[in-house]
């Protein structure tokens, strides 16, 4: 198993690298000046001098390692330095000082961070996406475990009474939750919650500040329709995952032992079958991760959630390139780690797949 | 009851065969038939078709006139709850802040976003049925092009896509004109990233199929490998493509809508769905039904695509066929 682990990790390099050749490449050879966006009234010999700072001048293969260098190796030291310096989970470890600041004192080689361009100019870019990461976590974390914990009962219980009314209408609902998008959805729960009813607020406050039971109970209210748009998706999905998964094992001889030798239905279920069911299902969780925060995106747009979907939107308006490449770069790599757990849990939840 | 001895014998001087030999397509047909839902989707993605290709024979009004003094009805059934409301049967569906018409703006916007979808979906399968056949049936190739297809897969396709769309969107302008080319590139961009699934399919059915013995028969009686895969393979591999098909529909609609949501689609003025819904946003306190109505067009196409997808795959899977 470690020896596939280690395989899989060094796998993931190439199709890393791969991703990052793609996205650099799609905003490099896309025609248009980065300069253009500048007011007319800098000169053209000022405008070159600014090209030649932000490195346009250079062939593009240096360009690209630059860049593989500023986001595998410059950003982890910031990070690393933060992490040993200010931060409470591993303040306690010896400070270290790998990153090198550029500016007017620094001496010798320093690190270049990648720098934004125009959402926020010339602030590092990771310091905006880590800024704006909790918020999308805590809503499509959110999201997730609400529509994994529905959906898990959900497609328990139509398999079990196969073709019943319920089942039917699980199905029905599922199909539904496939087929509208969460751009409609969305409006949707505004008008009939907030509009009409008046119980949820519409915009997704990110100032607010849980300190007391009636805040936190706002936090809780205007999470609610946000989540509930997402975990619709994750619901949809799973469920039809966890129901198939279930039917499969449900006429299964080991089932029939189970009940012939006298075990009551809920230990059958619940435990036998379940536990064989849930082998593809959390390998499918896994695999969905990613693909929900894809959806993050116009849910973040639609509630003005202040997330880093809302930041890419923002960037790519805003023609902020090196914003763009970042969080892109960033949800490719969500993919490529979620894809791995889920080749990971598969093997060891699963004793019959052995990889080596 | 008779002897059960003597059924065989009885059997034997039945006169005549009674019934045609059936075809498999007829098979097809009679399980897709039971299938209420999926008869329900495939008449409704007939009709909303045939809607928004013939509707402007029937609707002659043009989506994108301007008539200031109309603006702001609201749809006629309104005036079931609210006799005071501003209907008129010039604009059944109402009217945006503009004064242009919702049915009209409906009908053609269901035609870009169709448009799209068909587009996208042909391409796709285009694309996904010539690399799963290529990697299923020549050996040397079929190792590259699963590694490129893992690749694409781990592609963060929604954020490419916006990237893609606002990079390449003036130059593709500049080349086709406005419409053309922003449909030009709508299309390509969901093709190129979306035919990943009907490889893997077509990949894996090819690699079954092309162990079997009529295809060691076609080949000892001399058949090229075009012509085993044109004549023998493809046609094996329908009903799969046929079901990713569907789904890749659904999908190409629901993405051009995204697009069209998040403002990098279509040219303002030009109406689609996602952008109807998405211009009607900012005001759907007062007019809920400017949202409302273009997302139920998009939750009910994709919906009947969706349940033809499911009829399709039950029907097409000799397995379950006649059960």
């Amino acid at each position: 198993m470690l020896t596939f682990t280690i395989r899989r990790l060094v796998l993931s390099i190439p199709t890393l690298l791969f991703i990052a050749l793609v996205i650099f490449l799609l905003l490099k050879l896309a025609p248009g000046d980065p300069t253009a966006q500048l007011p007319l009234t800098i000169p053209p010999e000022v405008k070159a001098k600014i090209r030649e700072a932000l490195g346009f001048d250079q062939p593009l293969y240096i360009q690209f390692l630059k860049w593989l260098r500023q986001v595998f190796w410059v950003e982890p030291r910031v990070l690393i330095d933060y992490l040993t310096n200010t931060s409470t989970l591993f303040g306690w470890l010896p400070d270290t000082d790998f990153y090198t600041p550029c500016g007017a004192l620094a001496e010798g080689v320093c690190d270049q961070r990648v720098v934004s361009w125009s959402v926020a100019r010339g602030a590092p870019v990771m310091d905006i996406i880590v800024q704006r990461l909790p918020q999308t976590l805590w809503v499509v974390g959110m999201a997730y475990v609400v529509g994994v914990l529905i959906a898990i009962p959900i497609g328990i219980y139509s398999a079990y009474r196969q073709y019943s009314v319920f089942d039917q209408a699980g199905t029905f609902i599922t199909m539904i939750g496939f087929s509208i998008p969460p751009f409609f959805t969305g409006p949707l729960l505004i008008v009939i919650f907030s509009v009409q009813l008046g119980w949820f607020p519409f915009i997704y406050d990110t100032t607010h500040k849980v300190t007391d039971w009636d805040s936190f109970i706002y936090q809780l209210r205007q999470m609610i329709m946000p989540v509930m748009v997402l975990a619709l998706q994750v619901t949809a999905q799973i469920s039809r995952f966890m129901r198939s998964a279930m039917l499969d094992n449900l006429n299964q001889d080991y089932v029939r032992t189970a009940r012939a030798k006298g075990l009551g239905e809920a230990v059958v279920v619940m435990v036998h079958v379940l536990r064989n069911s849930m082998i593809p299902v959390v390998t499918v969780i896994a695999l969905l991760v990613p693909g929900i925060f894809g959806g993050a995106i116009i849910t973040e747009v639609v509630f003005s959630v202040n997330g880093i979907g809302q930041l890419l939107i923002t960037a790519l308006f805003a023609n902020d390139m090196p914003m763009v490449m970042t969080i892109t770069f960033i949800f490719a790599l969500l993919i490529v780690l979620f894809n791995l757990i889920a080749d990971i849990l598969y093997g060891v939840l699963d004793p019959r797949v052995r990889y080596d | 009851m008779t002897d059960p001895a003597n059924t065989p014998l009885n059997a034997l001087e039945e006169p005549e065969i009674t019934r045609p030999p059936r075809s498999q397509w007829r098979d097809v047909w009679d399980q897709f038939s039971h299938h209420k839902g999926a008869l329900m989707g495939g008449g409704f993605l007939v009709f909303i078709t045939l809607a928004v290709m013939f509707g402007d024979f029937f609707w002659q009004v043009d989506p994108k006139k301007l008539d200031i003094r109309a603006k702001d009805f609201r749809p006629i059934y309104t005036v079931l709850w609210n006799s005071d409301a501003k209907v008129g049967w010039a604009h059944p569906l109402g009217s945006d802040n503009l004064g242009r018409d919702h049915l009209a703006q409906i009908l053609a916007g269901g035609r870009t976003s169709m448009a799209v979808g068909w587009a996208a979906m042909i391409l796709t399968m285009l694309i996904g049925t010539t690399i799963g056949v290529l990697a299923g049936f020549f050996k040397k190739i079929d190792g590259p092009l699963m590694r490129l297809t893992d690749l694409f897969l781990s592609l963060p396709i929604l954020p490419l896509m916006l990237v893609a769309v606002t990079l390449f969107r003036q130059p593709l302008r500049a080349q086709f004109g406005v419409e053309t080319g922003m449909f030009i590139l709508i299309v390509g961009v969901i093709g190129v990233t979306s035919w990943m699934q009907t490889a893997r399919i077509v990949r894996g059915d090819i690699l079954a199929l092309k162990e079997r013995e009529f295809v060691l028969a076609a080949r000892a009686s001399g058949t090229t490998s075009r012509g085993i895969i044109f004549r023998h393979l493809l046609p094996n591999v329908l009903s799969p493509i046929m079901v990713s098909a569907t789904l890749g529909l659904a999908t190409a609609i629901i993405t051009e809508s995204s697009l069209s949501f998040l403002g990098v689609g279509f040219p303002s003025d030009f109406p689609t769905w996602g952008k109807m819904l998405a211009d009607a946003v900012p005001r759907m306190q007062e007019f809920p039904e400017r949202v409302m109505l273009p997302g139920v067009a998009i939750s009910l196409t994709v919906l009947s695509v969706n349940y033809l997808g499911d009829g399709l795959r039950d029907a097409l899977d000799p397995r379950i066929r006649g059960r």
